[in-house]
């Protein structure tokens, strides 16, 4: 590939831009990929009057990782671990979603105790996302404070998922058929010392926020969306609740059992950023509400599936069974195979609706994986919300649409 | 009858021979689609007010390569009323591999037809501003081809030291 020098000039971009750029009567600026606000490499290219936004025209895959493309390369349990690093703030969702995937791919039954944990993890995972949300939020708005304050509660969760799988963070730990191993003693103690602590701590961030009047100002009536031009744009999750339509995937097109836990789904009413801080806040605690179902109803039993062609067996097994002893080479060294056929799965991520599209081929690994991320499809909208507002607002929107860029370039 | 069953009698009826094909697998629905055809399917089930499949949830491609028809653009609509899928799929060969965009009908269409194009090299006709998206915008070639190399850097050991580096790409002076 030859060097040549990077250029770019504005006849790509003529069609996005306004006549007016053309003539420079609009400054055209470059809100780069480096930028504290942006909440990751997100370049945008701000076509201004004065302070006024006229366009703005996102640039993005700088995070772009052909995550998609190494799947295919990968066996089903190998390509797991890589879906993780999609979302990096939903790393148990991202897990969920493709195990679902799979799990109807091979027509593979979970039993019920992973079903609960899975429900219990995920919440967990919801509430430290909002919290990395309302952080950055805050920030970009000048609630320095409230930054650190989530982060405190941040590593509780943390906490929790290390108990768990070892790993905070990446911690691949729903797996294909069940989870990865059962979760250990110290596991209920840590959740319900969690469902105690918290529901306070949201007052504490909801006394600093919600009613204060620099907050409100800068986040009422901003980016206000209708309903039905959120549906038209592809929104989807709290972006599309703050202005009206219930639509949840937990309780559309429920997964995991969630069918059987009591909550509620906030709405918004304007459809504006402080709507949407709303109903992110309030979602934090309806999560609190699933957690606590969950955990009260544990059922016990196995925490994986016992079809010993896709799940492995317990290492104690391989001494004295035969079949175990192949079953897990082949596992190791083949990987499980799927049959022909595409399926599609969507959960509800803390961004809105994460989709899983997998086809099988008949062999080991997956033929195409295709993640719809919610940051992808919200991206897309930032300027129709963009549109006359000030470049301060600008970060509120961006804040306020809750995007992981890892998740919109994958 | 459930929605899903209503929407493929719907479009049964109204494209008789524009749809090859109905799959079902797993539970779920795939009507498979001319590629001509598919603004006038993606019209019929967002505008009947009995089937309101208003949201296009994903919209991706698959490469068959080497078999034809080479490609295939499936689209996933989701109806908010009804709470269900609906899968749409339009087999692309390889030559000549453009399908009519949707994104008169979904605006959101626009950036995930972007991605398909930037990936497969797939052209929408009539989307707005088709250009790549994920990669640079002068790179050359489509990712997710299975065709396309799947590009791991040669490791540089001592024995190769020399060899790699002339072909390696450095910063001009």
């Amino acid at each position: 590939m030859t060097q040549k020098p990077f250029e770019v000039t504005l006849d790509e971009l003529k069609h996005l831009v306004s006549e007016r750029a053309l003539e420079g009567e609009t400054m055209l600026l470059n809100m780069g990929p480096q930028h504290p606000s942006t909440h990751g490499v997100l370049r945008l290219l701000l076509e201004l009057d004065g302070e006024r936004v006229v366009n703005c025209i996102p640039d993005i895959g700088f995070l772009h990782t052909g995550i998609e493309k190494n799947m295919e390369a990968k066996t089903y349990t190998q390509a797991l671990v890589m879906t993780d690093r999609t979302d990096y703030l939903n790393t148990v969702g991202n897990n969920l979603v493709y195990c679902l995937a799979v799990e109807k791919l091979v027509d593979l039954d979970v039993p019920l105790r992973a079903q609960s944990i899975r429900v219990i993890l995920t919440e967990l995972q919801r509430i430290a996302s909002h919290l990395v949300w309302l952080a950055t939020h805050a920030l970009d708005l000048a609630a320095m404070s409230v930054f650190l304050y989530c982060f405190r509660e941040r590593e509780l969760i943390l906490d929790i998922l290390e108990i768990c799988s070892g790993q905070r963070m990446m911690t691949s730990y729903i797996r294909p058929g069940g989870l990865w191993r059962d979760v250990p003693a110290e596991f209920e103690p840590a959740v319900r010392q969690f469902l105690r602590v918290f529901p306070s701590r949201i007052d504490q961030y909801e006394r600093l926020l919600t009613k204060n009047p620099l907050f409100v100002d800068r986040t009422r009536g901003i980016a206000v969306v209708s309903g039905e031009d959120a549906i038209r744009w592809g929104l989807t999750g709290p972006s599309l609740r703050g202005s009206g339509p219930d639509f949840d995937l937990r309780k559309a097109n429920p997964y995991c059992g969630y069918e059987q836990y009591d909550f509620d789904v906030p709405l918004g009413a304007h459809g504006d950023v402080y709507d949407r801080y709303v109903v992110r806040m309030e979602e934090m605690r309806q999560s609190l509400r699933i957690v606590q179902q969950a955990l009260d109803r544990l059922p016990s039993g196995p925490f994986r599936s016992d079809n010993r062609k896709f799940v492995p067996p317990p290492r104690s097994e391989l001494a004295q069974s035969m079949e175990a002893l192949i079953h897990h080479f082949k596992l190791w060294t083949e990987g499980f195979p799927a049959p022909k056929g595409a399926v599609y799965v969507a959960a509800e991520s803390p961004r809105g609706e994460l989709g899983c599209y997998l086809e099988g081929d008949g062999g080991p690994r997956p033929y195409r994986v295709h993640f719809r991320t919610p940051s992808f499809a919200h991206l897309q909208a930032l300027p129709i919300l963009a549109k006359g507002h000030l470049v301060a607002d600008l970060v509120a929107i961006i804040g306020s649409l809750d995007i992981v860029l890892g998740d919109a370039d994958r | 009858m459930d929605v899903v069953d209503q929407a493929v009698e719907a479009l049964r009826a109204q494209m008789r021979d524009a749809i090859p094909a109905v799959e079902s697998f797993r539970g779920e629905t795939t009507v498979v689609v001319r590629r001509e055809a598919i603004g006038q399917a993606c019209r019929i089930l967002r505008d009947d007010p009995s089937l309101s499949f208003n949201l296009l949830a994903a919209l991706t491609a698959v490469d068959y390569w080497p078999e034809e028809p080479r490609f295939a653009v499936v689209y996933e609509l989701y109806s908010i009323g009804h709470q269900a899928f609906l899968r749409l799929r339009a087999p692309l060969s390889g030559s000549g591999a453009e399908i009519p965009s949707i994104e008169s009908i979904f605006p959101n269409a626009n950036w995930h037809e972007r991605e398909v194009f930037d990936m497969f090299g797939i052209t929408f006709t009539g989307n707005s501003d088709l250009r790549r998206i994920l990669m640079p915008f002068d790179w050359v070639g489509h990712p997710l081809r299975k065709d396309y190399p799947l590009g791991y850097e040669e490791v540089q050991f001592s024995f190769n030291h020399e060899e790699i580096d002339r072909r390696k790409p450095y910063a001009r002076e």
